[in-house]
């Protein structure tokens, strides 16, 4: 398999000074882990973009694991405009590590690579949680994220899921099953289980 | 140089303030007019013009007695407040006869004119410049100057012709309370004069030391002082350019003109800006604002300026602009802070970031989590405005918490126990292992909608399809619900 030949840690920790995209059931898990690893070690702040119509509310008490609610802030946009708006200037500014923008509707080229100079100028990393098949052409990775069903583990904290690389603009394609470690706070690969 | 002080008194004050603003009403100013103020369960008459007290009127009188006597009565309640802000404003207009400029009760000023009354070419031409004034004003003002601060007020309370002696005016000129004044006519001494008589030590043996204090204030053996009321700091800088402008850099350049003046200002005060706005007067008497809000109380010009640069670009010019003006309209205490190698790192550019995205999407909208104790899932946190509040608390759950919470989504199934297979959001889901359940109760003593269907048993249910959600049932109005979602 080449899942396993290609490092995941080479990947994960996304590449800073570029937008990536996510998407799938697990998006959200993606996001936080990604969140709490560049701004928990260095106290530094990630910024959540939203349209505010959307009745979904992340619930802090459930990713405080993963990430300090203290180093999240919510901008609440009215329009998909001033989603895009606000998320490249907050790149643009350097001041926060990580821009989450939740994205409801395809994005141009145009804007695409316009938030890809801002996450250059600003020296931070984007991270645009869409809708599945609304990817970007200027997003340097795309990733599927979806939870599995833990058939071998019967904790009640199962968090298997399969993260799969279905973009990449500098490598190849791969897939990986991870789970949440609550201990070290990380996600951890888990070996693919045995063909017999 | 001796001490000069003039009180003026305004004996119509309210029934003047509510007719200058009726301007349209002035013509027929000589139709009797009352504020009427409701005490003890009544109506009474609190103050009324001179029309009003010739057709026998006086203050106190019932509202429907007054308007027995005259049908034609115009009224409107009292308003002490406004009152109050009315005679303010004439302070501080009193400030252009002399810098000490007190309130004396709640009708009077009292202005300590020592020193400036040359500058109206006497003491005469200022009291009649003051006359004319009221009198264009439409206010009802007595005006009587004097060397000290009892006798002026005597002399507009009491003088029945400008110029009259003291001495001759009642002992109740002299600022006493009833119960002196009373106990003063019972003994016969109606006028000053016969006060002055009297050997000091019996007067005040049987009054009391105020008598003699008040006496000895308006004569002037006792020093009394005016206390001028402050001057609230403003925070509003102008500029008017002799030729328009027109170009974003130069508006910029004139705003960090503004910016510098205003924020020494704000460092005066110890204050820092929490909204600004910048108004441009345009040559056609047009005007655009610009409103900055800030989400930190800041009074650094080099950083408040770029965050101008959005508002700036935006205003059309039209022919130019030849007025700007700067208002900081909501100030907050800044106290200034030492710093050291030991005080944290400001997040000051999260602060600026977070007016730059304020000013788009407003401030209110970039808001941040904070714990709150609950158990209910929807109230265990809060969210507040980030730049109102500060990241404090710790987070802690006992049980597993979804990442995502949604309103509760009803799914078909009957029975305590969650299904093995059921349908929500259009995906057919099969039970590969539930967890729970446990009873969350409603917080009774807070009404809350959502909850009325009684205690809820949540259910963590992982499906084999890989989706993990929070499911729950209601025992006493049998249903299940979707609620969140697990990682």
């Amino acid at each position: 398999m080449i899942a396993t030949m290609i490092h995941f840690e080479s990947h994960f920790p996304l590449k800073n000074t570029r937008t990536h995209e996510v998407c799938g059931a697990s998006a959200h898990v993606f996001a936080f882990a990604l969140a709490g690893q560049l701004c928990s070690e260095n106290g530094r702040t990630a910024l959540w973009v939203r349209e505010a119509w959307h009745g979904h509310q992340i619930n802090p008490v459930g990713f405080s694991s993963y990430l300090d609610p203290k180093h999240l802030l919510i901008a609440q946009a009215p329009s998909h405009i001033d989603v895009l708006a606000s998320t490249e200037q907050a790149l643009r500014s350097g001041h926060v590590a990580l821009v989450i923008a939740q994205i409801t509707q395809p994005i141009g080229l145009t804007e695409g690579r316009r938030l890809q100079l801002a996450a250059q100028a600003g020296n931070a990393t984007g991270l645009c949680i869409l809708p599945e098949g609304m990817g970007n052409n200027a997003a340097q990775t795309r990733w599927h994220c979806a939870p599995v069903f833990d058939e071998s583990n019967a904790a009640e904290d199962s968090t298997l899921q399969s993260w799969k690389l279905i973009k990449n603009k500098s490598g190849t394609l791969s897939a990986w099953t991870v789970k949440w470690n609550a201990q070290t706070r990380r996600i951890s690969v888990v070996s693919p289980p045995i063909q017999r | 140089m001796r001490k000069r002080v003039v009180s003026v008194w305004f004996p119509r004050l309210s029934s003047d303030r509510v007719l200058r603003a009726r301007a349209m009403e002035t013509a027929n100013a000589n139709r009797p007019f009352a504020v009427i103020h409701h005490e003890k369960n009544t109506d009474r008459i609190y103050c009324l013009n001179q029309a009003a007290e010739v057709q026998g009127l006086y203050r106190g009188m019932g509202f429907s007695d007054a308007r027995a006597y005259c049908p034609d009565l115009r009224s409107e309640p009292a308003n002490t407040l406004a009152d109050a802000r009315f005679l303010h404003l004439l302070a501080r207009w009193g400030k252009r006869y002399c810098p000490w400029v007190g309130l004396d009760g709640t009708d009077g000023l009292i202005l300590n004119t020592t020193g400036s009354t040359h500058l109206f070419g006497g003491e005469a031409q200022m009291l009649d410049d003051m006359r004319h004034r009221f009198a264009r004003a439409g206010l009802n003002g007595r005006i009587a100057a004097a060397d000290t601060r009892g006798a002026a007020w005597a002399l507009t309370h009491y003088a029945s012709y400008p110029g009259a002696d003291i001495t001759s005016l009642p002992v109740a000129a002299l600022r006493l309370d009833g119960k002196a004044d009373t106990a003063l006519q019972r003994l016969g001494l109606r006028r000053i004069s016969d006060l002055l008589a009297l050997p000091r030590a019996t007067i005040t043996r049987r009054f009391g030391p105020n008598v003699m204090l008040r006496l000895d204030q308006a004569m002037g053996a006792q020093d009394e002082m005016v206390t001028p009321i402050g001057e609230t700091p403003h925070y509003a800088v102008r500029m008017t350019l002799p030729e328009p402008i027109g170009l974003s850099a130069d508006v910029m350049a004139g705003t960090k003109r503004l910016l510098e003046q205003l924020c020494e200002k704000l460092k005066d005060q110890a204050m820092g800006a929490r909204r600004l706005q910048l108004t441009l007067r345009r040559v056609d008497q047009g005007a655009h604002q610009v409103e900055l809000r800030l989400a930190a109380p800041m009074r650094d010009a080099f950083r408040i300026l770029p965050l101008f640069e959005r508002g700036i670009a935006a205003v059309d010019a039209g022919f130019g602009i030849d007025q700007l003006r700067l208002e900081a309209t909501q100030v907050e205490r800044l106290s200034n802070a030492q710093i050291t190698s030991a005080t944290p790192v400001r997040l000051d550019g999260l602060e600026d970031l977070i007016t730059r995205l304020g000013n788009r999407i407003g401030l209110e909208n970039i808001q941040r989590y904070l714990p709150a104790d609950s158990h209910i899932p929807e109230r265990s946190f809060q969210i507040a405005p980030a730049a109102y509040s500060h990241a404090t608390g710790s987070w802690s759950h006992l049980r597993p918490r979804p990442l995502r919470l949604f309103k509760p989504e009803p799914i078909a199934a009957i029975g305590s126990q969650p299904p093995a297979q059921f349908r929500w959001r259009r995906m057919s889901l099969t039970t590969g292992r539930a967890t729970g359940p446990e009873r969350i109760a409603p917080e009774w003593w807070l009404p809350d909608d959502n909850w009325r269907s009684g205690v809820r048993d949540y259910w963590k249910v992982d499906t084999t399809q890989g989706r993990r959600l929070w499911l729950f049932y209601t025992p006493q109005n049998p249903n299940w619900f979707v609620q969140g979602e697990f990682p």
